[in-house]
């Protein structure tokens, strides 16, 4: 040792160097996973959430070390992966030193239809098995068969203790898929006949716009634009243009888009592809929500088929996966998500159809518009420009659940009330209910009295009494029902699936549910929360958070806690 | 969106320009409309989420964001409608909610304007807030007061891209998280301080500006001074927050080369000019001080164990006597003089006058010489002109850029960021270096070559370019010289065959050099990867025939960058501290150029050019260099051989150091002179884009240390030299009157723009910042271009010593560490040497990351522990030579390349040793 000369230093001496560059370092063993996960799976950054799902399948859960690696081998920051996966509830991020959750999960839906019906005391019930571990999740779509619990990727409806422990017990855990038309047999009935005279050049890409706008076909995702004019606007844009189908419906109370691809999944394929054509998008996204696995192996098998046939010469159909995020119905969001970022909704202008998915000119289409499109354009839509009820145009998909006799899919006239469904198409109300009110478009629509069941339900017709039809979710309730505990669930929804990116938002949802928790509402403070949501939130989600709220204090104003109505509750 | 159009804002028909938001459009009218999340700042896009800036616009649904929404024609907008005030108010009212009691930082942005919309309490319930992070040396995060505005998130990622701030869960559970929500002081941050400069809530802080109650002191700063970072060669400018004569803070501000930004040092490392170690009086060496040996050592706390103190009266004539006598004695080439790269303009240029016409010898040079002294000759050979082509920012412009034998994100990291920013937004970015380092995540093509194989390389893709008919014929027919030679040369040179040779695959080779050749705009940065080899000229001459022979150069986006190590690297080189040239590059040989300088200087000039620095230290050692005189150089430290070097100063009859600190060069001095740290000066500073910056001066002199250009003076006057400049100022106008690349740039000009690029002609020209735009400055106007063979290392690994060693920079210290070592911040994230060993490596050795090895070559050995670093290859060791208790130069090679006399400090063959078995 005496050859090393020992030299002074003129550094403060604090502390020994580091062992290693600075910040985790990517551990070999959770690469060398990672790696085999992914296998030859794409490592673009769009990529990101199909990858954490790989990942996730697998170990059921994201260990900080594997997203680390995961981010090596993606070429992101450690914050960009972690942030996407923290963002989404069907990850769950095991920390350093956590360790994954014993017992078979099972998730109990606590969405409003489900806990009408019980949700919350099965979810408690259940919690006293130390087998499982139990979560409540938002809406998972299936709400006609109140309550719903997830055993793995199997859902149990009108679900109890013994179906749930049952299903446990056997390790029935994966889905259940409806029955799925082959691809061969869909054409030996015509289907994709009318898109191949398309793709042969047979007929015009604007007649098929023509006849959409003479049909008065709106988007059913929520928003009613005319889907005519939105796929002429996204076809007058030069350069690539691209698709995305918005298959996310979270709204809570809506099940329409399950019910279509169970029941169509080619009508609605040959559809979205109809659409790619006349708009000339190279690539279309089916963009489906986590909760449907049973939809998403049926939409798998049908998009390998076609992607293999000439049918999707034109347009390639790529599905991607959500995560459990309520804000990826946003359309915007979705385009985020597509891209494997934080599906925070986009300011407007620009709109998507002019700078949407990549930059690109993107159509975006709900599921059901589609289905709707392609039947309308092969003559299959059964009338649907004579149909329709008070003033409303078309066939029009209720999702309708509730205190109801036979809840479910109801195809109605659009325009129809919902007296007029209740009692026409759902057998009335439950036996020992009343009708006291409805939430005609799910949670952001707002809740009307039963005094107003003879308003059509279109869009339009509801803007009037403060709500609004959406996505045509239609949750009955009954003189069983509090308004506002049923308001406060909504609440808490919203709050739980702000995206956190605005101040409205996410402090407004957030500082609401904890003030209507409260023994007494402080009526003036929430109005003005809702005064400001509505006004200065950046998407629908903030927008239309305080509906439920403001109509819960309009039209029941006898469910409103007001214990302390003579005190003074003001903060500093 | 391009044109301006014409809309109605509070009833008044305003014109908006094209693409300017609403936001701001009301503040250029002299209305600020409240606001959070934006900053109105180049690199910081509008995000629109806080909600604070709502307008009315009259026909639409909700209220719209004014910092994010352009009007349209026609528009109508309401900036005070009671619907947007009650907005503003409201959304106020929601954050106040959760802000704590007591403020981080009252005088916060967030709380001015919280008191602007009168909004400064809440009715609301509170929620649950995070708990403090005080894991950082530098910043202290307070996540309570956090409003989510996501500008940290911006700052680290759009503007430094950084890419470890990121915003996690989501809703009320959203938060900020450095990388994978780790403590900010165990994440990858690099602490550029960009987000703390952001932040306007309070939430991210200087930790020293924070009382143990984690808020703000009142008052911190009491006096503001807007000057540069004393550190790289970027040239970012800075403004200073001083109190009790100590930086406090530091920020950013908008100069051309930083826009804003800075790093870790510039930011957080100003506190070593306020060091305890700090030279505050005249020191002359004790006559019953030790003899000088080269393994010598005094405790810069306390010197007198070697040294007494002196006024300064005594210090200067001693320090002259001694100069004086020796070159009265042997003459004046046994006197050498050491210039700084880190002075000003003014200073070295009165160094090099100093030398050569109080000394009367050439033997003048700095640490360029240690850097790109290979790179300067060959860019004097080939297009007679050393300076880059283009700014760091034309990247901006760029299609392609290879950057080679550099690590920008280190050692330049602000320029880094623009590099970054274009790849992020899809310029192809080309990485060549043996290295592995953080910006090949952002590249097309990460080269990770074998060390010293760098021609092949090159000419592997010179043969690519000529083979596949990728030239550019005009450009060649316009302005290339020796085109056929370099194509009979490069014959041998296929990527098939070199692909052995440099470990890269031929087809990687190939698609490298069809990328940068046949991309619209091609730009090539380099740092000492490419200069600090014995082959290091010919590396340069390569990259100089990429560039022409394809065009990509004398355009926007395109063109040759070699970055610049030192703050005033380049300026040191402009004014004339290397031995072959006069300022401006003027050669000390031509009998026509001496002749302008014997008269304006009114002296005679040594015609005959002077030593290098490795040749000063080796005639230094044979006794022919007996007298130098050192400013703010530290060779002892900095020049390869260590060994060698402090055997060469302890051998000088008389060594005169003008410092701050005594720093290992200074322990040999005989009289040292105690100078003006960076803070404390006034003048001018030219960074690597050739931009010409004022400093000004933010502390003042500790005890006795005086300015460095006095001291200057004050010696040449008792050498005898009628000089008498009055200030800075006219150093500066007499520079200008013998140097016509900055006649353009007066004093008074530099004190209005802080910045000006030269060439600069005129004084009503902006100075130009693409040169080369028709040809070169060589006689005949054309490049020459030099063919080049492959030469290996000069010290191949063998059985003795197995590895290759390369050494370099950190980002946390600067050069040697004289000025890091004492800057807390700095010196706590990187306290100690560290070898930085693969990791797969260290595992077959049985070795664990923290244990202490001995890595030696056959000039020396260091003790020092292990770090596992992915970057380096598994034959490799990289050590940083800024730490004096494991000098990694004491194994460094000084064998020198010929033709920039440049040392081989990236190469030499070296082994690894426990201490059992060493």
């Amino acid at each position: 040792m005496d050859l090393v000369k020992k030299f002074a230093h003129p550094g403060f001496k604090r502390g020994q160097g580091r062992k290693t560059n600075p910040g985790r370092q990517v551990d070999p063993e959770a690469l060398r996973q990672v790696q085999h996960l992914l296998g030859d799976a794409r490592r673009a950054p769009d990529e990101l959430l199909e990858n954490l799902h790989r990942i996730n399948d697998h170990f059921y859960y994201l260990d900080n070390r594997h997203l680390c690696a995961l981010a090596h081998e993606m070429r992101l920051s450690q914050t960009e992966v972690y942030e996407v996966a923290s963002f989404y509830a069907h990850f769950t991020i095991l920390g350093d030193n956590e360790t994954a959750p014993s017992g078979q999960r099972v998730r109990v839906c606590d969405s409003l239809s489900c806990m009408m019906a019980g949700a919350e005391q099965l979810a408690e019930q259940l919690r006293a098995n130390q087998d499982l571990s139990v979560e409540l999740v938002p809406c998972v779509g299936r709400c006609h068969s109140a309550p719903i619990a997830e055993v793995g990727q199997k859902h149990i409806l009108n679900a109890d203790v013994e179906s749930v422990t049952e299903a446990v017990r056997i390790g029935d855990t994966s889905p259940e898929c409806p029955a799925l038309e082959s691809l061969d047999a869909a054409q030996a009935r015509g289907g994709y006949e009318f898109l191949r005279r398309c793709l042969a050049g047979e007929i015009e890409a604007d007649r098929l716009i023509d006849k959409l706008e003479a049909n008065g076909l709106r988007g059913m995702g929520g928003a009613g634009f005319p889907t005519g004019r939105k796929w002429r606007l996204v076809r007058g844009n030069h350069g690539e243009k691209l698709m995305a189908v918005n298959g996310d419906e979270g709204e809570p109370g809506t099940f329409k888009d399950y019910h279509f691809l169970a029941i169509g999944m080619h009508d609605f394929l040959e559809g979205t592809l109809l659409a790619a054509w006349v708009v000339e998008a190279s690539t279309a996204y089916i963009y489906l929500r986590d909760e449907y696995p049973d939809i998403r192996q049926n939409l798998d098998k049908a998009v390998a088929k076609l992607n293999a046939s000439a049918l999707t010469h034109n347009t390639k159909l790529i599905v991607r996966r959500g995560a459990g995020a309520y804000i990826c119905g946003e359309e915007s969001a979705m385009i985020e998500s597509i891209e494997g970022k934080r599906p925070l909704p986009r300011h407007r202008p620009p709109y998507v159809a002019e700078i949407g998915l990549f930059g690109k000119p993107t159509l975006v289409n709900n599921v059901e518009t589609l289905y709707w499109a392609r039947k309308i354009l092969c003559d299959e839509d059964d009338g649907f420009a004579e149909q329709g009820r008070h003033g409303g145009k078309g066939w029009r998909s209720y999702s309708v659940s509730g205190r109801v006799k036979n809840p479910g899919v109801k195809c109605a006239p659009a325009g129809i009330t919902t007296q007029e469904l209740i009692d026409e198409y759902c057998g009335g109300m439950l036996d020992g209910h009343t009708f006291k009110g409805y939430l005609p478009g799910g949670a952001s629509g707002g809740i009307l009295s039963a005094s107003l069941g003879n308003v059509p339900l279109d869009f339009g017709t509801l803007q009037k009494h403060g709500c609004f039809i959406g996505s045509a979710a239609v949750i009955v309730l009954s003189d069983h029902d509090n308004v506002a505990d049923a308001a406060l669930n909504l609440m808490k929804f919203f709050a739980h699936e702000s995206c956190g990116q605005c101040t409205p938002c996410r402090v407004g949802t957030e500082k609401a549910s904890l003030m209507m928790a409260e023994d007494h509402w402080d009526q003036n403070t929430l109005n003005d929360l809702c005064t400001v949501m509505t006004d200065a939130s950046i998407c629908g989600l903030g927008q239309a958070a305080g509906n439920p709220l403001i109509s819960a204090m309009r039209y029941f104003p006898e469910d409103v806690p007001s214990k302390l109505k003579y005190c003074s509750t003001e903060k500093n | 969106m391009d044109k301006s159009v014409t809309f109605e804002l509070n009833g008044l028909a305003t014109t908006a320009k094209p693409g300017e938001t609403i936001w701001q459009i009301a503040q250029r009218l002299g209305e600020t409309i409240p606001h959070l999340c934006h900053k109105d700042a180049m690199a910081y896009a509008p995000d629109g989420n806080c909600r604070t800036c709502m307008v009315e616009v009259e026909g639409e649904q909700v209220l719209a964001a004014s910092c994010i929404r352009t009007p349209t024609s026609g528009m109508k907008v309401h900036t005070r409608s009671e619907r947007a005030e009650t907005s503003r108010r409201l959304v106020f009212e929601l954050l106040v909610a959760d802000q704590p009691d007591t403020a981080h930082d009252a005088g916060s942005h967030f709380w001015n304007m919280a008191k602007k919309v009168g909004q400064t309490s809440s009715r609301l319930p509170r929620s649950p807030r995070p708990e403090c992070d005080l894991s950082h040396q530098a910043m202290s995060v307070n996540l309570d007061a956090c409003i989510h505005c996501n500008l940290c998130v911006r700052a680290c990622r759009d503007v430094q891209v950084n890419d470890v701030i990121g915003m996690s869960g989501r809703g009320g559970h959203a938060k900020i998280v450095f990388d994978m929500d780790d403590p900010m002081g165990d994440s990858t941050c690099v602490a550029c301080g960009e987000c703390v400069q952001a932040c306007p809530t309070g939430a991210l802080m200087p930790a020293l500006l924070m009382d143990e109650t984690q808020q703000k002191f009142p008052e911190p700063a009491t006096k503001i001074v807007d000057s540069l970072c004393p550190f790289c060669g970027v040239g970012c400018q800075t403004r200073f927050h001083v109190k009790d004569n100590r930086i406090v803070w530091v920020e950013g501000r908008d100069g051309p080369a930083n826009q804003g930004k800075l790093c870790i040092k510039g930011r957080f490392g100003m506190d070593y000019a306020s060091h305890d170690n700090r030279l505050t009086t005249p020191l002359i060496r004790r006559n019953d001080a030790p003899a000088k040996t080269w393994d010598m050592q005094v405790n810069p706390a306390n010197p007198w164990t070697h040294f007494r103190e002196a006024s300064w009266e005594e210090a200067m004539a001693e320090a002259a006597e001694g100069f004086t006598r020796l070159r009265t004695d042997h003459g004046p080439d046994c006197l050498t003089g050491f210039g700084s790269a880190k002075g000003s303009n003014e200073e070295a240029y009165m160094f090099q006058k100093l030398v050569r016409t109080g000394f009367g010898t050439n033997n003048v040079d700095h640490c360029t010489r240690l850097c790109h002294a290979s790179s300067i000759a060959a860019l004097m050979e080939g297009i007679n002109s050393g300076a880059v082509s283009a700014p760091f920012n034309a990247a901006e412009d760029s299609d392609c850029i290879i950057v080679i034998g550099a690590r920008p994100t280190v050692n330049h990291p602000v320029a880094a960021t623009f590099l970054k920013q274009a790849a992020k937004a899809g310029t192809t970015l080309i990485i060549i270096d043996p290295r592995g380092q953080e910006m090949d995540r952002h590249a097309d093509y990460s080269l990770h070559f074998k060390p010293g194989s760098d021609v092949s390389l090159l000419n592997a893709l010179i043969y690519t370019i000529i083979e596949e008919n990728l030239i550019d014929l005009d450009y060649i027919a316009a302005h290339v010289d020796n085109y056929d030679a370099i194509a009979a040369n490069i014959i041998d040179f296929s990527p098939e065959k070199m692909q052995d040779i440099c470990g890269i695959a031929a087809e990687t080779l190939r698609a490298t050099a069809r990328t940068y050749a046949k991309a619209e705009r091609s730009i090539i940065f380099w740092g000492m990867g490419i200069s600090q080899h014995v082959h290091g000229t010919d590396n340069a001459r390569c990259l100089i025939t990429l560039a022409t022979i394809t065009g990509q150069i004398g355009r926007p986006g395109t063109g040759l960058h070699p970055l610049r190590g030192q703050n005033n690297v380049q300026g040191a080189s402009d004014a004339g501290l290397i031995p072959m040239v006069l300022p401006d590059y003027q050669s000390v040989a031509n009998p026509e150029i001496r002749l302008k300088f014997e008269q304006a200087w009114g002296s005679p000039i040594d015609p005959n050019p002077g030593l290098t620095m490795v040749e000063i230290i080796d005639a230094a050692c044979a006794g022919d260099i007996k007298g130098m005189y050192v400013m703010g150089e530290n060779p002892a430290m900095s020049d390869p051989n260590t060994h060698h070097t402090r055997t060469g100063l302890a051998n000088l009859e008389h060594l005169v150091v003008q410092e701050i600190f005594l720093t290992e060069t200074a322990m040999f001095a005989d009289v040292i002179l105690p100078a003006s740290a960076f803070p404390e000066k006034s003048g001018t500073f030219t960074n690597t884009n050739r931009q010409v910056q004022l400093a000004r001066p933010a502390l003042t002199l500790p005890g006795q240390a005086r300015q460095d250009w006095f001291i200057i003076q004050e010696l040449a006057q008792r050498l005898g030299l009628d000089w008498k400049y009055a200030d800075v100022s006219e150093v500066y106008e007499e520079m200008r009157s013998v140097m016509p690349s900055i006649a353009g740039i007066s004093w008074k000009r530099l004190n209005l723009e802080d910045s000006v690029t030269y060439p600069c002609a005129a004084e009503d020209e902006p100075g130009q910042s693409i040169i080369f735009t028709d040809g070169f400055p060589t006689l005949n106007g054309r490049a020459q271009l030099k063919p080049v063979q492959i030469v290996p290392p000069d010290e191949t690994p063998d059985a003795n010593y197995p590895m290759v060693l390369t050494t370099g920079r950190l980002l946390e210290h600067w050069h040697t560490g004289a000025m890091t070592r004492r800057a807390a911040v700095l010196d706590g994230c990187e306290p100690e040497a560290m070898a930085h060993l693969n990791p797969r490596w260290l595992d077959k050795q049985g070795l664990n990351p923290g244990d202490e090895v001995v890595v030696s070559t056959r000039r020396g050995a260091i003790r020092l522990r292990t770090r596992a670093d992915q970057d380096v290859s598994e034959n490799t060791i990289f050590i940083p030579f800024c730490y004096a208790e494991s000098p990694a130069n004491m194994l460094t090679n000084p064998a020198l390349d010929p033709f920039g006399k440049i040392p081989e400090f990236k190469f030499c063959a070296a082994k690894v040793e426990t201490l059992e078995t060493s």
